[in-house]
Parts: C-alpha cells; sequence; structure tokens
C-alpha cells in the first residue's frame, strides 16, 4: 500500500469506529438513561411500564416506616406532594427524615415506587444538587450554612 | 510565622515557574545557551519551594495549628497522627498543593535526568512544564490559599470528614496525582515538539517511560480509589461509572493508547502525529478530570471539595491549555514528517486498532459523563447517566479490544501473518473455552455470560502465557532451554505479557462477582445465622466500642463452612465520629482464597433485630490483583535495558522514580 492508501485506510477504520460508537452512544442514550423526576413532574406526566427512573425530593417527615424484615417505607416530598417509596435493604448512614435523596427503581402496579437503590453522600451537609436546585425554584429551599 | 514562611514560599515558586516558562522558550527561540540553560536551575528552585510550602502545611496539621483555617477546618488535635498527615490532602486546598508539588518534581527530573536531551527540546518542554506550574499555582494562590489564617485561632478543629480517615484515602490521591500529573511530561514534550516542528528518537525514548511511569502510578491510584469505595462506603460496589470515577478512568484510557502507539513510533517512527495528539489529549483529560472534580459542576458521591468560583478559573486554564496545544498541533502537525510504512495486518496495524477501541471508548465514557452537564445547560432538562448507558456504549467496544490483545505481540512488525499467529492461539483458545464450558458445567448458577465471560479472562492470561512461551522458544527449543531462555528474555516482553495477563485476571475478578455474586438481605438476632453462598453466618451479638474519635456498635458474627467447621469471625460496625456527628458504616470482610464475605449491618428494629446485608463475592480479589499485576508488568517493561540505553536515566535513578 501507498503512503496515502494508508492514510485513507487508517481514516476510513477510524470513521467506521466512530460511527459505531456514535450509533451506540445514541442506542444507549435513547435507551437507558435513567431520567431524574421529583414528585410534581411525576403527577404531570405518564410513565411506560417499567421505565427505570430516578426519583429525588426530600424524606417526607414522619413517613419512615421500618417494616417486617429489612423493608422500610417512605415518601419521597417535594413539599407539595409526594410518592411512598418501599425499600429492602440498608439505607445509607446519612438518611433521615427532612433530607435530600436520590432513589433508582420502577413504579409498582399500584402506584408504589420500588427503589434499589437510595443514594447519599459522604457529607453531612448533602443534599443531592438536582434536588437542591428544583426545590430552590420552588422557593422551598433555605441556604445552609457551611460547605 | 511558618505559616507565613510557606505561603510565601509559594508566592516565590509562582514567580520562578513565570520565568521558568519565558526565559527557556526564548532561548530555544534565539537559540541561545545561557538562556536556554536557564530553565533547569529555576525548575530545581521551585520545586524546593513548593516542597517547602507543603512541608510548612503538613507540619501545621501535625501540630494542629487550628490558627489555620484550613487546619482548622480538616483537621482535630484526638485524629490518630496518619490521618493528621493524610488530612492535608483530604480537602481542596491541600489536595491542590500536592497537585502542584507532584507537577513541578516532574519538572525538576526533566531539568536533573534531561541532560543529553537536545538542548532546544529540553529549553521547550521545561518552558511549556513551567507555563503549567505557573497557572496552577496562581490558581492556588488566587482561589485556594491553604495558608489562610483565623484570628482568633479556634480551640479545637472541625475534624476531617470520617469517611476520609482510612488509610486507603491516605495513599490514594497521591497516587493518583503521579499518575494525572505524570501525563504532564509527554504533555509537555508533545507541545515542545509541536513548537520545534520536529521529532526525534530522543522523544520518543522520552515519552514512553515517562507515559508508562504515569500510568503504573494511575493504575494503582484507579485500583486504589475502587477498593476503597468497595470497603468504606459499604454498598459492596467497586466500580459506579460515577463522574468523579470516569475522571480518572478517561486519562487511564487515553494513556493507555498513548503508551501503545508510542511504542509504534519508538520501535518504527510511525503515528507520530497521533502519538503527539494523544499525548495532548492524555493530559487534557488529566486537566479535565482535575476541573469536573474540584469545580462542582458534577453530582457526585465522591466529590468532596466544590466551588463554582473555581470551576471557572480551572475552566479558563482548561481552555487555554488544551486550546492552545490543540491550536498548535493543527498548525504545525503538518511539519512533522511521516514514518514508516506498514501493512495493514501486523503489530503497528494491531496497535492501530488498540488505539481506535480505547480512544472511541475513552469517547463514549466522556460523552456519557459530560452529557448530563451539557444537556442541563442547553434545555434545562436534568437527566443521569448510570451504569446502563455504559454497560451498552463500553463493553461492546472493550470486549472486541480484549478478544484481540493476544494477537498483538504476537504479529511481526510491518507485515504480519495472522494465519500463523492464530495456529499458535489455538492451544489458549481451546483451554480458555473448556475454563468457561466447566464454569457452565459445574457452577450452579452460572449463565452464559458468565461462562463467556471466564472463557475471554482466561484467553487473556493463557494469550500471554503463549507470547512468553514462544519467544523462549517453545515448541521447537525444548522445556529446558526455553526455561533457561525464558529468564534471559527482555524484561519489556515479559511486561507486556505480565501486564496483558493481568487485564485477563482483572476481566475473571469483574465477570464472576457481577454474574456470579449471592446477595441476601434478612434480619438477624443474635444467636440466629443466614445462608450465604457456602457459608453460614451467625450473629453472636453487638457490643459497643470506643476508637480514638469515634464510637461504634460492633455486630460481631461467627463464620460457618457448609460442613459446619467453624472459620472465624466477622465484625461489622456502625461508627459514629461525635465531632462531626457523623455515623460510617465499616463493613465486615472476610477474605476466603480469592473470594470475599462481605457483611454490613443497618439498624436495629423495633423487636431487637438488626438489618443485615451479606453479600458472598467470589474471585472478587482478581479485579484489584490484577491491577496489581498490570502494574508489575508496566514496572517491569520500565526496567528493561533496552529502555534505558537511549533513555538517559542512570540505572539508579530509573529505580528511584519507579518506587
Amino acid at each position: 500500500m501507498t503512503r496515502k492508501q494508508k492514510r485513507l485506510s487508517v481514516i476510513g477504520a477510524g470513521m467506521a469506529f466512530l460511527a459505531l460508537a456514535a450509533g451506540l452512544t445514541f442506542y444507549a442514550l435513547g435507551q437507558q438513561t435513567s431520567y431524574f423526576y421529583m414528585p410534581a413532574d411525576l403527577l404531570a406526566k405518564k410513565l411506560g411500564d417499567d421505565e427505570r427512573i430516578r426519583l429525588g425530593g426530600l424524606v417526607q417527615d414522619g413517613s419512615v416506616v421500618r417494616n417486617e424484615g429489612a423493608e422500610t417505607r417512605f415518601a419521597v416530598s417535594d413539599s407539595e406532594n409526594a410518592i411512598n417509596v418501599v425499600y429492602t435493604g440498608i439505607l445509607p448512614d446519612l438518611f433521615r427524615e427532612n433530607q435530600g435523596v436520590v432513589t433508582e427503581g420502577r413504579f409498582r402496579a399500584d402506584g408504589v415506587f420500588v427503589a434499589d437503590t437510595v443514594l447519599a453522600k459522604h457529607d453531612e451537609t448533602y443534599m443531592p444538587r438536582e434536588v437542591a436546585d428544583r426545590l430552590k425554584e420552588q422557593g422551598v429551599w433555605q441556604e445552609e450554612e457551611g460547605n | 510565622m511558618s505559616v507565613e514562611l510557606g505561603h510565601f514560599a509559594l508566592v516565590l515558586a509562582f514567580a520562578l515557574a513565570l520565568v521558568q516558562a519565558v526565559v527557556p522558550l526564548v532561548g530555544a527561540k534565539l537559540n541561545h545557551d545561557k538562556l536556554m540553560a536557564v530553565g533547569g536551575p529555576v525548575a530545581l528552585t521551585s520545586c524546593a519551594l513548593v516542597a517547602i510550602s507543603f512541608a510548612v502545611l503538613v507540619s501545621a496539621y501535625v501540630q494542629s495549628d487550628f490558627s489555620v483555617a484550613n487546619v482548622w477546618e480538616n483537621s482535630h488535635s484526638a485524629k490518630p497522627l496518619i490521618y493528621k498527615i493524610s488530612g492535608t490532602w483530604g480537602n481542596h486546598e491541600g489536595s491542590m498543593l500536592l497537585w502542584v508539588l507532584i507537577l513541578v518534581l516532574f519538572g525538576s527530573l526533566v531539568a536533573l535526568f534531561g541532560r543529553n536531551l537536545p538542548a532546544s527540546l529540553r529549553a521547550n518542554v521545561l518552558s511549556v512544564q513551567g507555563l503549567v506550574a505557573a497557572a496552577f499555582l496562581l490558581f492556588i494562590l488566587a482561589t485556594s490559599n491553604p495558608f489562610a489564617r483565623l484570628v482568633p485561632a479556634p480551640i479545637e478543629g472541625q475534624d476531617l470528614n470520617p469517611i476520609l480517615q482510612d488509610v486507603g484515602l491516605a495513599i490514594h490521591p497521591p497516587l493518583l496525582y503521579l499518575g494525572y500529573v505524570g501525563f504532564s511530561i509527554s504533555f509537555s514534550f508533545a507541545v515542545a515538539a509541536l513548537i520545534d516542528g520536529r521529532i526525534d528518537a530522543a522523544w520518543a525514548r522520552w515519552v514512553r517511560p515517562w507515559t508508562l511511569v504515569a500510568w503504573i502510578f494511575l493504575t494503582g491510584g484507579i485500583a486504589m480509589g475502587s477498593y476503597w469505595a468497595y470497603y468504606e462506603l459499604g454498598w459492596g460496589g467497586f466500580w459506579f461509572w460515577d463522574p468523579v470515577e470516569n475522571a480518572s478512568f478517561l486519562p487511564w484510557l487515553s494513556g493507555t493508547a498513548l503508551l501503545h502507539s508510542a511504542i509504534v513510533m519508538e520501535k518504527r517512527s510511525a503515528l507520530k502525529i497521533w502519538t503527539v495528539l494523544l499525548s495532548i489529549l492524555t493530559f487534557s483529560l488529566s486537566l479535565l478530570g482535575t476541573f469536573l472534580v474540584r469545580s462542582g459542576v458534577l453530582t457526585s458521591v465522591h466529590a468532596f471539595a466544590t466551588d463554582p468560583a473555581r470551576g471557572v478559573f480551572i475552566l479558563m486554564l482548561l481552555i487555554l491549555f488544551i486550546g492552545g496545544a490543540l491550536a498548535l498541533f493543527a498548525l504545525r502537525a503538518g511539519t512533522l514528517a511521516p514514518g514508516g510504512l506498514f501493512q495493514p495486518i501486523s503489530r503497528e496495524g494491531a496497535l492501530v486498532v488498540n488505539n481506535l477501541l480505547l480512544t472511541t471508548a475513552a469517547a463514549t465514557v466522556l460523552i456519557g459523563t459530560l452529557y448530563p452537564l451539557a444537556l442541563e445547560a442547553v434545555t434545562g432538562e436534568k437527566v443521569s447517566v448510570g451504569p446502563p448507558f455504559f454497560n451498552l456504549t463500553f463493553l461492546p467496544l472493550i470486549f472486541p479490544l480484549m478478544m484481540l490483545v493476544p494477537f498483538g505481540p504476537l504479529l511481526a512488525w510491518k507485515r504480519g501473518d495472522i494465519w500463523a499467529v492464530s495456529q499458535h492461539l489455538f492451544a489458549a483458545f481451546t483451554i480458555a473455552l473448556g475454563c468457561g464450558a466447566a464454569v457452565l458445567l459445574f457452577m450452579d448458577r452460572a449463565t452464559l455470560a458468565a461462562a463467556l465471560g471466564i472463557a475471554l479472562g482466561f484467553w487473556l492470561i493463557f494469550g500471554a502465557v503463549t507470547d512468553i512461551a514462544l519467544k523462549a522458544g517453545l515448541p521447537k527449543a525444548g522445556f529446558g532451554t526455553a526455561l533457561q531462555r525464558l529468564w534471559k528474555l527482555p524484561r519489556s516482553i515479559k511486561g507486556t505479557a505480565l501486564a496483558h495477563a493481568g487485564l485477563g485476571v482483572m476481566a475473571l475478578g469483574l465477570v464472576s462477582v457481577t454474574t456470579l455474586e449471592i446477595e441476601r438481605i434478612v434480619v438477624l438476632k443474635p444467636g440466629e445465622t443466614v445462608e450465604v453462598g457456602d457459608y453460614r453466618l451467625r450473629l453472636d451479638g453487638i457490643q459497643p466500642f470506643t476508637g480514638p474519635n469515634f464510637t461504634e456498635d460492633q455486630a460481631r458474627f461467627r463464620l460457618f463452612a457448609s460442613d459446619g467447621t467453624a472459620r472465624g469471625t466477622v465484625v461489622s460496625a456502625k461508627r459514629f465520629y461525635a465531632v462531626r456527628g457523623v455515623p460510617t458504616t465499616e463493613a465486615g470482610i472476610r477474605t476466603l482464597g480469592l473470594s470475599q464475605l462481605y457483611v454490613s449491618i443497618g439498624e436495629v428494629t423495633e423487636d431487637g433485630g438488626l438489618v443485615v446485608r451479606a453479600w458472598w463475592k467470589p474471585w472478587v480479589t482478581l479485579i484489584w490483583l490484577g491491577a496489581l499485576v498490570m502494574m508489575i508488568g508496566g514496572t517491569l517493561s520500565l526496567l528493561d535495558r533496552r529502555l534505558r540505553v537511549g533513555a538517559p536515566m542512570p540505572r539508579r535513578k530509573a529505580r528511584l522514580v519507579v518506587e
């Protein structure tokens, strides 16, 4: 092969890989990004069955109930609306009432959100950024002291 | 007083870095020997000054000098000494100081060991290093001064975030930064070559070992971070595709590509322009990582120091360095002379495919990391991109790459014979498939995916064995001779084989733990047991315990094998750090062979039961052992005598760098 052919073939292969990656990326972004919702969004929006989402908000005051076994029920609220969540497992260390959480999972037929992941961060003043931003928009959020 | 000394040393270092950035560059332009020679001594002095500054900060931490705001915010007099020291870089200001210290350290290594580099190349490299150092020193002085005083001085500090009080996190940032910042050398060499408009043999002989050094440290840093997250966060995961993790993984991917393309450049002087571009991109990804982690633009479970004002500053630095370097590349790349020719099927060809796959994989990770940011900036819509995205995009690119790895080292340079190589690899392929089949037959829970994944891991390992065996002369030479020859094989060949085998070992761990892991969530009262895999775990009781700066409730478990024999105890705890009022979960981990039993505990229920989450994690240790094998392979390759012929490093000093 001449230098030019070589260069063209390398460029061609590169393009093919990029096209492959772009294809995969678009497909994945269409399929598999888990979208972030606050309770109010969910009331306004119809979700498809079995759609995996992230639900964020504050853990509603007085809503945490530990059931039989390792199951915990609580409600995620944005101070106006609330969604009931059930989670089996060990909650993060910083899970508390009135704290911001992000939960990940799917809706059950009866409208209860079944979370398989409850996210927290390793900082006591932590509020998930998505949650904080949205609460600020709604004017519910008060800026806290500290970091 | 001494704290002001540290601050003053930092200001001086900044001034010297500016001198280092300008004078050698002008000297190289004018071909003025004396001006070019300024770079070396200035780089060394500036390094000494930053070292003094860093030592001052460390000593402020050790002495619990709470008149320094940074110490007050992140330390406490009751903290164990090791965490007083590591607390120095367990926060934004201190870790940026460590970042710059490592940067100027690398710069001074070029000054020390680069005596037989062409003078103008050396001058330009030092100049670029000086510019990067000056920019980051300015960043520290302007936005993140670690030496700010508090008046009046508080009596007690606020303590280090408990989750960072861990040996793993004491050594993780230094390792990671040695990797991140180590790539600045290849960046500086690339920019210097573009300024010069020419690349010679000395260029490649320098860039490759230094890239290898950075790569070894980055591999170690990522593996360390992964193991820390695994045992400290208590959720039993080792990789989350979290933006902060991706930030360190991106330069690793492109750095790995760079390592391979630099081989082609050194051996065959082909792929020059591509290697220069990769050098620029790799350090750019390091800088991007620093930006993402330090700026607060990301939501992450790991980001612990965030401030938008700093973000803007780092963003400017990013634009300056990445944009500047890429613009220079666009202008000057054409002037670099093209290199050797090769057929598509050849060692070079294999390395090109390696590079294409690695860089495209890096691109998908980059998109997955930045897409949520971009979408939010444009439409305001918030999305989170998580593991499903990366499983769909990254894995399909990485699996074919891993399939191809054993072929690369066996193909000849310039024109390879794919058919002959396939025949050589046939045995490895068969054994690997056999291992997969055995998993499928003898493991109860094994799926086809698990079997294929495990076969892939063994394929990489036996592929590496085949490579070594062939190069030692098997099967022709006979076993005895081959064993003798094996000993004398060049270290770089053994290093390559080890690194590739390490990748296979890691794949085995990843596949087996993700596909064969067993998880149990139960509520136990003292005396009750739970079965996890082949083991039975009995809760003996919960006892309080007091540590130096925390109290904890320890749940003690006794472990039994399936035949009833006792296998020792596992202790899992809920820890409470009173100063910060923070609870943490301490996982109880027991290593059994290559596998681990992992227990974390939740709260005590109303009727006195304890929420227990237990995992059986088969072969999980292989993930990190694999990384270790890769690092050993890299180190072996670095110590290769042939690499040292051109690399202007005396033997003793070369070893010093590796340690």
